[in-house]
Order: C-alpha cells, then sequence, then structure tokens
C-alpha cells in the first residue's frame, strides 16, 4: 500500500502530529511535493505542516473568517467558502489529495463533497468519527438519548454534527460508488485498531480514488 | 522616516488610444533597502486620488502618507525586511504628468489636449519605473480600490515580472454602479462654469464642481453604519437654522472634505483617472472570460474584501478568485468584517496587517 501513496515502506509511524493522530495518518498518506486540498481546513495548521514537511502545494477551504485570517497569516493559501459549494471553480484533477478532516459529518450533502473531491482531485482523504463504536451504541442504548460520548461530546441542539454515520456506512458507500478504497486505518485514542473496526475506531481514515 | 519625492522622466509612452506621450516625468518615493539579489521589491498602487507619497514624512510638505499606518518599520509592509515602492499614476496632479502638466508643444498645461489614459497605460509607465530601478521581478504588487486594479493589471501584463498580487477592495472590470458614481462627479465639474471646457488654469478652478464630485465620491467610501456612527443626525448648532446652510454634522463633514480636496487635486485629473477606471476590465480586448485573461499569471494572489463596502462588493473580489481557482491559481481569499465601508482597507487596518504580514512572509520565503 504504500507504494500506492509514494511513501517510503519503512517510514516509521507518526504517532502524533500537532497532537492529532488524523493528522499524523495523513502526513503519512500524503506523497512529497504533491498538491492538496483540505477542506475545513481550519487556521491551516496541517496544510502548514504539510508545506513544511513534505514541500506540498497546499490550498484550503474554510468558512470561519476568523480562521482564515489566521490561516492566512500563518502564510497557507485559503480560501473563505463553503465546502459544500466550494469545489465547483476548480477544474478536473487539479489536486492529487483532496483532504477532508473530521468534517464530512457536518457537511450538508456528504454525497455530493465526496464526489465533487474526487473530481477534483485524483484521490480523497477522509477522515470521520465512527458513530458505530461501542461507547455510542451503548449510551444510546442506555440512555435513550442522542448519545453523548467523549467522541461526540455535544447536546443533540448544539451539535455540529448533522449525519451520523459509520465505518460500514461508508465502506458501503464506496461499494456503491465504485470507488477504491486504497487505504483504511483506524484509530482509538493513541492506538490503531485492527479487529472490529466498526466497534472499536474511534476514527476512521480511508484513502478513496475513482 | 523623513522622505522625498523622487523624480524620473522617459522619453515617450505610448497609450492605449493611440498617442505617443513625450516626454513623461513620474514622481515616486521608496522606503527601505533594495537587497543584493533585487528580490525584496514590492510595488504599492495607489487609490483614485492618491499620490507617491504612500509613507513616512514628507519633507516638502510634513504630511504623513496615506498608507503609513501599512508601510514602515514592523508593520505590514516591513521596511525593514521589504523595499517598497510607490509611483503617482499617469494622468495624476502630484508630479506625475496630467492634464495639468505643460504640453511641450504649446508651452501650456494640456488640459483636455491630454490624450485619454487606462489603467493598463498607468501600468506600462509603472513598469518603466520599475525597469529604471534595475528591477527585474517584484516580490509584490499591491493596492486597494483603484490600486487593486492596476495589480491585477500586472498580473496579466507582465506576468514574469511579479510573484504575488494583493487587489485589495477591487474590481476586474467596473460595475454599471461604479461607472455611474463616477460620471456624477464628471458631470459636476464640467457643469462648473468655471470648468470652462478645462481651460482654467492661472484662473478660478471649479472649485464647487470638483467638491460636489468628492462629495458624492466620499458617500461611496462610507458605509450607513459608519455614518449613523459618525455623524448620527448631529447637528451642528442648537435647533433648526430653518435656511439651507449647514444643520447636520454630516452636511458639515461632506462640505469640508470637499472644500480641502480642491486645495490638492486638479479638477481635468479627475476627469480622466474617474474614466481610465471606467474603461477598466482586465478580460476585454484580451480573452474572452476573465479566467482566460488570467490563465498567464503564475503569481500567488491574496484577495481581501470588507464586508461593509458596497462600493467595490465582495461579490467582484469573489469573481476574481473564481476565475482563478478555475484555472488552478495560487489563490487566498477572506472578507475581512469591517463597519468602514470602502475606507476599511485604509483605516481599519489591525486584521488586514495580519493577513498581508503572513502573506508576504512566505512568499519571500518561497522567492529567495
Amino acid at each position: 500500500m504504500a507504494a500506492l501513496t509514494g511513501a517510503p515502506s519503512h517510514t516509521s509511524f507518526v504517532p502524533s502530529v500537532l497532537g492529532r493522530r488524523d493528522f499524523a495518518i495523513i502526513g503519512e498518506i500524503v506523497a512529497p511535493g504533491s498538491r492538496v486540498l483540505d477542506l475545513g481546513c481550519g487556521e491551516g495548521e496541517l496544510l502548514a505542516w504539510l508545506a513544511a514537511n513534505k514541500r506540498v502545494q497546499a490550498r484550503g477551504v474554510e468558512i470561519s473568517g476568523a480562521k482564515v485570517q489566521r490561516a492566512i497569516a500563518r502564510g497557507v493559501s485559503v480560501y473563505q467558502g463553503d465546502i459544500d459549494q466550494g469545489l465547483a471553480d476548480y477544474p478536473d484533477h487539479a489536486f492529487d489529495y483532496v483532504i477532508l478532516s473530521q468534517t464530512l459529518q457536518e457537511t450538508r450533502h456528504p454525497l455530493r463533497v465526496l464526489r465533487e473531491m474526487l473530481r477534483v482531485g485524483r484521490r480523497a482523504i477522509v477522515a470521520f468519527p465512527n458513530f458505530g463504536h461501542w461507547r455510542v451504541r451503548l449510551a444510546h442504548l442506555f440512555t435513550g438519548r442522542a448519545p453523548k460520548t467523549a467522541l461526540f461530546p455535544h447536546d443533540w441542539f448544539d451539535s455540529p454534527n448533522i449525519h451520523f454515520l459509520t465505518v460500514r456506512d461508508f465502506e458501503d458507500l464506496a461499494n456503491r460508488e465504485a470507488w477504491k478504497i486504497e487505504r483504511r486505518i483506524f484509530l482509538s485514542g493513541r492506538r490503531t485498531v485492527r479487529l472490529a473496526p466498526n466497534l472499536f475506531a474511534e476514527v476512521a481514515v480511508f484513502l478513496i480514488a475513482n | 522616516m523623513t522622505v522625498r519625492t523622487q523624480f524620473v522622466t522617459f522619453d515617450r509612452i505610448a497609450l492605449d488610444c493611440g498617442v505617443t506621450l513625450s516626454p513623461v516625468d513620474v514622481a515616486y518615493e521608496t522606503y527601505g533597502e533594495l537587497n543584493a539579489a533585487r528580490s525584496n521589491a514590492i510595488l504599492i498602487l495607489h487609490a483614485f486620488s492618491g499620490d507617491a507619497h504612500a509613507a513616512g514624512v514628507s519633507a516638502e510638505t510634513g504630511k504623513t502618507g496615506w498608507w503609513d499606518n501599512m508601510i514602515g518599520p514592523g508593520k505590514a509592509f516591513d521596511t525593514d525586511k521589504y523595499f517598497v515602492i510607490c509611483s503617482n499614476v499617469l494622468g495624476g496632479c502630484m508630479g506625475t504628468t496630467g492634464p495639468s502638466s505643460i504640453n511641450p508643444e504649446t508651452g501650456c498645461p494640456y488640459a483636455m489636449s491630454f490624450p485619454v489614459i487606462t489603467i493598463s497605460d498607468m501600468v506600462r509607465l509603472q513598469k518603466m519605473l520599475v525597469d529604471h530601478l534595475g528591477i527585474t521581478r517584484l516580490l509584490a504588487v499591491a493596492g486597494g480600490s483603484m490600486g487593486g486594479m492596476q495589480a491585477l493589471e500586472w498580473a496579466v501584463a507582465y506576468p514574469q515580472a511579479v510573484a504575488s498580487v494583493l487587489p485589495i477592495a477591487t474590481t476586474a472590470r467596473h460595475s454599471a454602479q461604479q461607472i455611474a458614481f463616477n460620471e456624477v462627479g464628471r458631470q459636476a465639474i464640467m457643469a462648473d462654469p468655471d470648468w470652462n471646457g478645462g481651460n482654467y488654469y492661472g484662473k478660478k478652478p471649479p472649485a464647487r464642481g470638483l467638491a460636489v464630485a468628492r462629495m458624492v465620491g466620499h458617500i461611496t467610501y462610507m458605509s450607513d453604519d459608519s455614518m449613523r456612527e459618525k455623524f448620527g443626525r448631529r447637528l451642528r448648532n442648537d435647533g433648526f437654522s430653518f435656511n439651507f446652510e449647514i444643520d447636520f454634522e454630516v452636511e458639515s463633514y461632506l462640505r469640508y472634505r470637499g472644500a480641502q480636496f480642491v486645495d490638492r487635486f486638479d479638477a481635468n485629473s479627475y476627469l480622466y483617472i474617474t474614466k481610465a477606471m471606467d474603461y477598466f476590465d482586465l478580460a476585454y480586448g484580451r480573452a474572452p472570460t476573465l479566467a482566460a485573461a488570467l490563465e498567464r499569471t503564475n503569481a500567488r494572489f491574496l484577495v481581501l474584501s470588507f464586508t461593509s463596502d458596497w462600493l467595490y462588493p465582495s461579490y467582484q473580489s469573489l469573481e476574481i478568485v473564481s476565475a482563478l481557482r478555475s484555472r488552478n491559481k495560487d489563490v487566498a481569499y477572506c472578507e475581512l468584517p469591517s463597519n468602514y465601508g470602502h475606507d476599511a482597507f485604509l483605516v481599519d487596518v489591525a486584521e488586514e496587517s495580519e493577513l498581508i504580514r503572513g502573506f508576504l512572509a512566505s512568499t519571500y520565503k518561497e522567492n529567495t
């Protein structure tokens, strides 16, 4: 799999980048010198890290003006706009990777976003919190309420999450859309999950291509 | 920082209208030091009524530059790091050749015999200045309003000569509304009998017409919010005067600004420069679309607009951004929150400074 992404196979696993495991994994997947678009890039931390350490051409889209300001001040080319509509301007395959980290569950039209990602990018890297985790299931079963866990800490009425997908949901969709899953990485805290990821993964990271 | 305006004269410049203007003077100022590699030069482009005196205190007039809050040691355009250049535009009245300059053929001011100029003529003259200074590639071209139009023109006309472009509170083509306000200003000047077909030099200038033009301009530079905050319905004196003298603070302000403008600006320059803005359409005569016109550039862009700017609204900046993105160009865009209307780029500079500082630092790193 490493050959697919151009990353040398002997690369030791980066445990965390800027304190985030999903960033570390994305940092590993992304080939040096590639063109990267990060959707919902926040203050551009990941992009700045990728630009400095992987010499990527880094671009981002972010809706929050305050975050865009900090990203641009950091030297990252970020466009203030909405992910749901923000990709339309780009030509096909403008990027090697389009990243959507922890934002898929917040988008109004996730399928449209994913298709657009695979139009403007040769590959998409999607990281999302797994709603199928056993703690979420138990919380829902035993409280009889919208589950609140460490991973989903919000009350239902002020949660940014509007879609609740699981590892299995995402793989079903990938199947249906005939996307090639080139890598799948599952995380629980700082550990990598290999067994029953739909039960034990808190965060799933998929590398997909058309 | 005390600065002196410098001058250079070029033999001739060929203009878009077909006329060759000869000779042509350029007034300019520079701040900071050009490095040995000549890779740290930034060209600042002034807005409609600006001049070459962008920063520092003028040795001649004692006045502070029009963007002194942005240009200087440690500021957004950091003169400890960068070599900053600003020149007065062609057609202006602050040292660069314009309608109030003497036509060497007649020994009289050009007045309305001055050729009609365009934004691209202004930029062509700036290129001559930059060449004269021995700079082949600018680290950045930056400007707000009409200065932003020139920055865009630079990107397309001289793609090899600019590493980055900062079009601020601007447009890639003047809209009907923008043309309309300019036309009101021009008509106010030309309706003043003292305008006299443009031949008022050495006589009474069309002060009333020019002042009215400036009053209209000032309204478009502010916002409803900023006017409400600054003036509200506050009266100059107790109670209404029941005549047509000044009642309201806002009237007093506009009259003051109008009268002040007459002392420093030439009415014919007003006509010529507003016309150049109205003609501005980056794609016109070049390419079928704005995106196609921008195809040639490989510069990095930082496009900025301001929420309350209704003269150059954000949708016009987004047109530029969208065109650049469609050609996969490197563009950062942010709409900054401000109540100051179009004036925001000049006065509300805290956030603008942070963005520009970071953008320039990363561009400089990439280009040295």
